[in-house]
C-alpha cells in the first residue's frame, strides 16, 4: 500500500468510526426522548408505558376543573368522550387551557392518576391537533367495534 | 376593482418570471446575446408587478376592505393600523406573497449589483431566481389567493391572531424571509455555475457577500422570534426545539456551514463540489422550512392552521427543486475537482471540521424534526421527540466546534503549525480557567451549577481566542491593513458566539422562575428582590381589555420598579398574556399573570433571568458579522473580474491577504 492510499485508508475509517459514534449517539438520543401519544380509551386498555413518560391527548371535561385553594395544585379530566382520565397538575395553565377544548398533556401515571408535567393548548380555538382528532377518531371506532360485537355475538355466523 | 388588480398583477408577474426563467436560460444555452439581454427587464418587471399586488394588499387593509376575504379574516376596524399593515403577512396568503416579493426583491438587487458579471453567468443566475418565482406565484394563484372576494362583504372583520399583534412579531417574518430567500442568491450561482459545466470561475467570491447578508438577516429573524416568544407567549421561554423553530434554525446551520465552506472555495480552490451541495442544502432547508411551518403537518406550539392540499403542492415544489438540482449535481458535479492540496492539519481541515459539525447538527435537528412523521408513516404510532434530544446531541456536537474556533484563524492554509495552534488553544484555556477562578472567589454563592461552569468557561476560552488573533494582527500586520471587512465581520461573529454561549448557559443555569398564588398584598421573594402583588385593575386598549396587574418590586426592602403584566382579552374573544419585564444588562425581572384564582388572587409567573439579553446580544453580533464581512472590498467587481474568469481559477489569483494568517 503506497503512503497515499494508507493515508485515504486511515481517513475513511475514522469518517466511517465518527458516523458510528453520530449514529449510536443519536438512536440513544432517540430512545431516551420519544413521547408517545395516548388516548384514554388506549390508556384503559392498558396499552400507555407504567412508569415512562408520554403524552396524554384528549378533551378537557366539562366541569371537571378543580383548582385548590391556597396552591397551584390543579385537578382536571382528559376525555376522548369514551373513557376518561383524571389529571394533577401543579403549575399555570396556559392561555387557550378550556373546559371543552383539546389538550396535549405530557406526564407519567401514578396510580389511576395522570401527573402532568407541561400543559399545551392550542394557540387557534378553531384547530384540533391532528393527533388528538386522531385519537378521539380512533378510540370512537374501538367503541363502534365494541357495540357492534356486544349487539351480534356471533357475526362469523351471518 | 383593486383587488382584481391585484391579482392581474401577480398573472402578470407570473408571465415576466416565465420570461424572466425561459429565454436568458436558452440564450445563455445557445449563447444568444439577444435573449440573455432580457433577463435584466423581465426581472425588474417581475418585481415591479409583485410589489404592486403587495401594495395593494396592503392598501385593501389600509382601508378596511372586508370584501377581500383575507381582509375580512385577519384585521377589524379597531386595529390599528400598524398592525393592520403587519396584518397583510399574519396568515399563510399574505406571507407567500411577501416570500415571493422579498424573492423578487433579491432579484432585482442582484440584477442591478452584479452587472459586471459574465453574461452567460448572469442570465443564468436571473433564469433560475425566475424559476423558484414561477413556482411560488403558481402556488399563490393556484391555492392560496389573498385577493379572493368575500361577498357580501361583513360589516367588520374578524381579527388579527392576538399572539401576532406584538411589535417583535411585525418584523420577525419579513426579516426571517430575507434569511431564507436570500440563500436562493446562493443557490441560483451554484446552480449557474454547475449548468456552466465548470465550478473552477470564481463565482464563489461573487456568491459570497449574498450569502452573508442572508445569514446575517436569517440569525436576526430568528432572534426577533426568540425574543418574541420569550415577551409574548408569557411563559418566559425562549426557545422550545419546537418544529417551527427547527425549520428556521436548520437552514441557520446549514448557511453557517456554506460560509465557511465558500471561504475555503474562494481562497483555494478546494471542495467546490462541497461549497456547491452546501449551497443547495442550505435553500433547500429553507423551503423545508417554509413548508413545514404552512403546510402544518407537523404540530407545534406554534401552530398554524392550516389547508393540507397546500402542503402537497408545497411538497411537490420541493421535490422539483431539491431533486433537480441534486440531479443536476450528480451530472456535473463529479467532472470537477481540484484546488491547492492541504495537510492534514491545516486551515483547510479545520474550516472542513466545523463544516461536518455544523452540517451534521442540522441533519440531527432534521432527523428530531421529521421522526413524528416517519414515525406515523411506519406506524409506530404518534411520536414526539423531547427538548433533551436536541439539547444533548446539539451540546455534543458544538462542543468540539467551540474548542476549536479560536484556532481556525491561527491556522494557516495548505499548512499549519500544529505547536502554534496547541500554544493558542492552551493561553485561551489557562485565560478562561483564571478568570473562572477569579469570579469563583468572588462570589460567595457555593459551587455554580456545571451549565453555568461550561458557558463561563467556554465563552472566555472564545473570547480570549479572538482577542489574541486580534492583537497578533494589530502588531503585525502594517497599518490600514490590520481588520479589513472579511476578518472584521469574521471576528464580530465570533465574539458572538462566545456571548451567546455564555448568556444561553449561564441564563438556563441560574434562572429562578417562581410559579405561586398571590392575594393581593402578598409577597414572593428571590433573592435580593421582594416581589409584592397588588391586585389587578380593569384597562382598556384598542381592541382589547385587560386585567393589569400591579407589582411592587423592592430590592433589599427600598422600592425599585414597579411591573404592569396584562391579561388581554381580544374583542374577538381570544385571550393573551403581556408580561411585564424589568430589562437589565446582567438580568431581567419577568412578571407575568397566570390566570385568576379566588378572592382576588392571580397565578403569577415571577422570574429572575441573568444574562438571557447576552444569547440576544451574541446573535446580535453574529449578524452585524455577516453584514461587515459582505461589505469586504474584495467581494465586489472590478473589471478584471470578467476577464479572468477564463483564465484563473480563484485560487490561483493572488489576493494582497492571501496568505495573511
Amino acid at each position: 500500500m503506497n503512503p497515499k492510499r494508507k493515508r485515504r485508508l486511515i481517513i475513511t475509517l475514522l469518517a466511517v468510526a465518527a458516523a458510528a459514534v453520530a449514529v449510536t449517539l443519536t438512536v440513544f438520543a432517540l430512545q431516551q426522548n420519544m413521547n408517545y401519544l395516548y388516548s384514554p380509551t388506549e390508556i384503559d386498555a392498558g396499552k400507555a408505558p407504567a412508569h415512562r413518560t408520554f403524552r396524554l391527548g384528549g378533551v378537557v371535561k366539562e366541569h371537571s376543573v378543580v383548582r385548590d385553594g391556597n396552591s397551584l395544585m390543579v385537578h382536571f379530566v382528559v376525555t376522548d368522550r369514551f373513557h376518561d382520565m383524571p389529571v394533577v397538575y401543579r403549575g399555570i395553565l396556559p392561555d387557550l387551557f378550556r373546559e371543552g377544548q383539546s389538550v396535549i398533556v405530557t406526564g407519567h401515571m401514578q396510580g389511576t392518576e395522570f401527573v402532568g408535567t407541561q400543559v399545551l393548548a392550542k394557540h387557534d380555538e378553531t384547530y384540533m391537533p391532528k393527533e388528538v382528532a386522531d385519537a378521539i377518531r380512533k378510540a370512537k371506532e374501538a367503541e363502534r367495534a365494541q357495540a357492534a360485537k356486544q349487539a351480534h355475538p356471533l357475526p362469523q355466523g351471518r | 376593482m383593486l383587488p382584481e388588480l391585484g391579482q392581474m398583477a401577480l398573472i402578470l408577474a407570473l408571465l415576466l418570471a416565465t420570461v424572466q426563467a425561459v429565454l436568458p436560460l436558452v440564450g445563455a444555452w445557445r449563447n444568444q446575446p439577444a435573449l440573455m439581454a432580457v433577463a435584466r427587464p423581465a426581472a425588474i418587471g417581475h418585481a415591479l408587478f409583485v410589489t404592486l399586488a403587495f401594495a395593494l394588499l396592503a392598501y385593501a387593509f389600509l382601508t378596511f376592505n372586508f370584501s377581500v376575504a383575507y381582509v375580512a379574516n385577519n384585521s377589524n376596524l379597531s386595529l390599528p393600523w400598524y398592525y393592520r399593515f403587519a396584518a397583510v403577512w399574519g396568515a399563510h396568503e399574505g406571507s407567500m406573497l411577501l416570500w415571493v416579493l422579498i424573492l423578487s426583491l433579491w432579484t432585482v438587487a442582484l440584477a442591478i449589483f452584479s452587472t459586471r458579471l459574465p453574461q452567460v453567468f448572469y442570465a443564468r443566475v436571473l433564469g433560475v431566481l425566475g424559476l423558484l418565482s414561477i413556482g411560488f406565484l403558481l402556488f399563490i394563484l393556484l391555492t392560496s389567493n389573498p385577493f379572493g372576494r368575500l361577498l357580501p362583504p361583513p360589516p367588520n372583520g374578524a381579527d388579527l391572531n392576538p399572539v401576532l399583534q406584538d411589535p417583535g412579531m411585525t418584523f420577525h417574518p419579513p426579516v426571517l424571509y430575507m434569511g431564507y430567500v436570500g440563500f436562493s442568491v446562493a443557490f441560483a450561482f451554484a446552480i449557474a455555475a454547475l449548468l456552466g459545466g465548470s465550478l473552477d470561475k470564481p463565482w464563489v467570491r461573487w456568491a459570497r457577500p449574498w450569502t452573508n447578508v442572508a445569514w446575517g438577516f436569517l440569525t436576526l429573524g430568528i432572534v426577533a422570534g426568540s425574543w418574541w416568544a420569550y415577551a409574548e407567549l408569557g411563559w418566559g421561554g425562549w426557545w422550545f426545539w419546537d418544529p417551527v423553530e427547527n425549520a428556521s434554525f436548520m437552514p441557520w446551520l446549514a448557511g453557517a456551514a456554506l460560509i465557511h465552506a465558500q471561504a475555503i472555495t474562494e481562497k483555494r480552490g478546494s471542495l467546490p463540489a462541497w461549497t456547491v451541495l452546501l449551497s443547495i442544502f442550505a435553500f433547500s432547508l429553507s423551503l423545508l422550512g417554509t413548508f413545514l411551518v404552512r403546510s402544518g403537518v407537523l404540530t407545534s406550539v406554534h401552530a398554524f392552521a392550516s389547508d393540507p392540499r397546500r402542503g402537497v403542492f408545497i411538497l411537490i415544489y420541493l421535490g422539483i427543486v431539491i431533486g433537480g438540482s441534486l440531479l443536476l449535481y450528480a451530472l456535473r458535479a463529479p467532472k470537477v475537482a481540484g484546488g491547492k492540496p492541504f495537510a492534514p492539519l491545516s486551515r483547510e481541515t479545520l474550516l472542513l471540521v466545523v463544516n461536518l459539525l455544523l452540517t451534521t447538527s442540522a441533519a440531527m435537528v432534521l432527523l428530531g424534526t421529521l421522526f413524528p412523521l416517519i414515525g406515523d408513516a411506519f406506524g409506530w404510532g404518534r411520536i414526539s421527540v423531547g427538548p433533551p434530544y436536541f439539547g444533548t446531541l446539539f451540546i455534543a456536537l458544538m462542543t468540539p466546534a467551540i474548542m476549536l474556533m479560536p484556532l481556525g484563524p491561527f491556522a494557516r492554509w495548505g499548512r499549519a503549525d500544529g505547536r502554534l495552534l496547541i500554544r493558542v488553544a492552551v493561553q485561551s484555556a489557562v485565560v478562561a480557567l483564571l478568570v473562572g477562578g477569579i469570579l469563583l472567589f468572588a462570589d460567595s454563592r457555593g459551587t455554580p451549577p456545571w451549565r453555568a461552569v461550561l458557558g463561563g468557561l467556554g465563552a472566555v476560552y472564545v473570547l480570549a481566542g479572538v482577542f489574541a488573533y486580534a492583537l497578533k494582527r494589530w502588531r503585525e500586520a502594517p497599518r490600514g491593513s490590520r481588520y479589513p471587512a472579511e476578518m472584521l465581520g469574521m471576528l464580530i461573529a465570533h465574539v458572538g458566539v462566545g456571548i451567546f454561549v455564555a448568556g444561553v448557559l449561564l441564563t438556563t443555569a441560574f434562572s429562578i422562575e417562581h410559579d405561586v398564588r398571590l392575594a393581593p398584598g402578598q409577597t414572593e421573594t428571590i433573592g435580593n428582590f421582594a416581589f409584592r402583588f397588588e391586585g389587578t385593575t380593569h384597562v382598556t386598549g384598542p381592541n382589547w381589555t385587560a386585567e393589569q396587574g400591579t407589582v411592587d418590586v423592592l430590592e433589599n426592602g427600598a422600592p425599585y420598579t414597579v411591573l404592569h403584566p396584562q391579561k388581554r382579552t381580544y374583542d374577538q374573544g381570544q385571550g393573551q398574556t403581556e408580561s411585564s419585564i424589568d430589562p437589565g444588562f446582567m438580568r431581567d425581572l419577568y412578571v407575568a399573570l397566570g390566570e385568576p384564582l379566588d378572592n382576588g388572587a392571580w397565578a403569577l409567573r415571577i422570574y429572575v433571568k441573568p444574562f438571557v439579553r447576552w444569547m440576544w446580544g451574541g446573535g446580535i453580533l453574529m449578524m452585524i458579522g455577516g453584514f461587515v464581512a459582505a461589505t469586504d472590498r474584495r467581494f465586489r467587481l472590478r473589471r478584471h473580474d470578467q476577464e479572468a474568469t477564463s483564465s484563473a481559477s480563484p485560487g490561483d489569483r493572488p489576493t494582497p491577504r492571501e496568505d495573511s494568517a
